[in-house]
């Protein structure tokens, strides 16, 4: 059942999700490129973007994107969205509960620290698997492309160039060179 | 959006103390989940309980959910376009610079040193070349940094009766 499965993905999206939303994309590209295939590469990456220039939280804007595209209809978008809030309505209120217990305990704390030098590998992996032929080209050989790409990291790491400024510039580059 | 919830919930409704709102952040921040969505459910616990805190979801839910469901819809529905094609062939490659961006600037907020460094790298190519999901990594990687802080206490527990 396709909307139960939704459900219970972004449920586990949300349940794992830690650190923020660069840190979730990974967890929701695999889930729904790389497992479920209800996205392509492609779908994936144009939702991205879509996610970066529309505001509100990346995890929600993904959620209800990716709900869309799989059931093609408002439904899923709910479904999904419902499925990625959930955990942290659950979780919030447990923590609320316990507030100054929590706040300075040793092993929420060491727990965190594990994950943090995790959390940047699996943006790098995130990464890594974008760098595909969907988005590269046949063979990833399409240098155009990688041109693009490393205007794009030069610009958004050194240069501070908004990441909305960026997507703009690149959607403008496209309509002239291709 | 973190400075436009302070904005909104500590200066101008003054729902919540800055102090407050501070540890609010520390603990949205440790759990799980979307920070914006896990501040607005601990704001609205505070003030109503339960309730409150199901119509704070709510509402910092629904403005992406309507936007998106939107964008969806047209490009759903126009996505042959070639102009749209082109913008997004362009866009794309873009799209992954904006990923890989973050790996190099959390890096340095994770404080990986040399000794650290194999973490990120083991993990990403787990995931990358053996296709291991990402919820594992997480998850081993909680529990080993518990193991660790339960290593280091007893260690030091003996060296105390020492």
């Amino acid at each position: 059942m396709l909307y139960w499965q939704l459900f219970y993905t972004f449920f586990k999206i949300g349940l794992f999700g830690f650190g923020g939303g660069a840190a979730m994309l990974p967890l929701i590209q695999f889930e729904l490129v790389e497992h479920h295939a209800w996205l392509t590469s492609t779908e994936f990456t144009n939702m991205v973007a879509v996610s970066q220039m529309t505001p509100g939280p990346i995890g929600i804007n993904s959620a209800t994107y990716a709900g869309y595209l799989a059931s093609g209809n408002v439904f899923g978008s709910l479904v999904a969205t419902v499925g990625v809030v959930l955990p942290s309505f659950i979780i919030m209120l447990v923590i609320a509960k316990m507030m100054s217990k929590m706040k300075n305990n040793k092993y929420v704390d060491s727990a965190m620290q594990g994950l943090r030098p995790v959390v940047v590998g699996l943006i790098a992996a995130a990464a890594l698997l974008l760098m595909n032929e969907e988005n590269f080209g046949p063979q990833c050989a399409d240098y155009v492309s990688w041109i693009i790409f490393a205007v794009a990291f030069i610009a958004t790491k050194w240069l501070k160039v908004h990441p909305i400024l960026m997507i703009v510039i690149a959607a403008i580059v496209g309509l002239i060179i291709y | 959006m973190l400075p436009l919830i302070e904005r909104e919930v500590v200066t101008t409704r003054k729902w919540v103390g800055t102090e407050d709102f501070l540890d609010m952040i520390v603990m949205a921040q440790t759990a799980p989940g979307i920070l914006a969505v896990n501040i607005s459910i601990l704001v609205g616990n505070k003030l109503r309980g339960k309730k409150g805190a199901f119509v704070s979801a709510l509402g910092s839910t629904l403005p992406s959910f309507v936007v998106i469901l939107i964008f969806a819809f047209f490009l759903a529905k126009y996505q042959e376009l070639p102009a749209l094609q082109k913008m997004f062939r362009a866009v794309r490659p873009a799209v992954v610079a904006l990923i890989a961006v973050p790996v190099f600037n959390l890096s340095k907020a994770a404080k990986l040193t040399w000794k650290t460094i194999w973490i990120p790298i083991l993990s990403a190519f787990l995931i990358w070349y053996f296709g291991v999901s990402p919820i594992w990594i997480i998850f081993v990687a909680g529990v080993a940094g518990i193991l660790v802080r339960l290593y280091r206490d007893y260690k030091s527990s003996k060296d105390v009766k020492k």
